[in-house]
């Protein structure tokens, strides 16, 4: 997992365009639900559970967003 | 033998998730990049969600990991959509060695209308104007 994130934290640094960085927020997020799932498992606290739910929320919330914007940009221009 | 199963679905989630994260590194477009991610992610988190369900055995738990599978499965799709569709009319290439462009000449590039040729698109403006 601790690889996966390094990957694609590469691919969030180097991404050519914005789009690119965008589809990487995205895995980063959905890995972070695995993480976080992972960690509830390994401490044995299913409250963390909550948190990857929200991160899940937030993950499409924020990609929703990042489209609209760039639809909007490219109107405008 | 529920210890083995756990074993072997979070060990299947993390190699499903290892292998998106190549392929948004390996992949040549921005359009396969989505492709991999969302599908492979999916499944990965998918897969860890359920055996943590399977770790804790309870009904709470068990309906709320439910909860978090059915909305990835939900939103996935819509955001792999929406950031595609985004990125196209932004401009982004295609793959040089893809083949086929079925969206080429296809989309108005003000109005972002979808129609089978961009003449009928002003045919269409052009007789609302006259109305």
């Amino acid at each position: 997992m601790a690889i996966s994130t390094l990957l694609i934290f590469i691919r969030f640094l180097i991404g050519p365009t914005l789009s690119d960085r965008v589809v990487a927020l995205d895995l980063l997020l959905t890995t972070g639900i695995g993480i976080i799932t992972i960690y509830s498992i390994y401490t044995d606290q299913p409250a963390f559970l909550d948190i990857a739910m929200i991160m899940a929320l937030i993950a499409f919330l924020g990609t929703v967003a990042f489209s609209y914007y760039l639809d909007k940009r490219e109107k405008n221009e | 033998m529920n210890d083995y199963l756990i074993i072997i679905l979070s060990a299947l989630g993390a190699i499903f998730i290892l292998l998106a994260a190549i392929g948004i590194i390996r992949m040549p477009d921005l359009y396969l990049r989505i492709s991999v991610t969302t599908k492979a992610a999916t499944l990965g988190v998918g897969l860890l969600l359920i055996s943590a369900a399977i770790y804790f055995n309870e009904i709470g738990i068990t309906s709320r990991v439910l909860a978090i599978i059915t909305f990835i499965l939900l939103t996935a799709p819509v955001g792999a959509h929406m950031i595609g569709r985004a990125s196209y009319f932004s401009g982004v290439k295609l793959w040089s060695k893809s083949k086929e462009d079925d969206l080429k000449g296809k989309y108005h590039p003000k109005t972002h209308g979808l129609a089978s040729g961009i003449d009928e698109i002003e045919e269409k403006n052009e007789s609302k104007k006259s109305i």
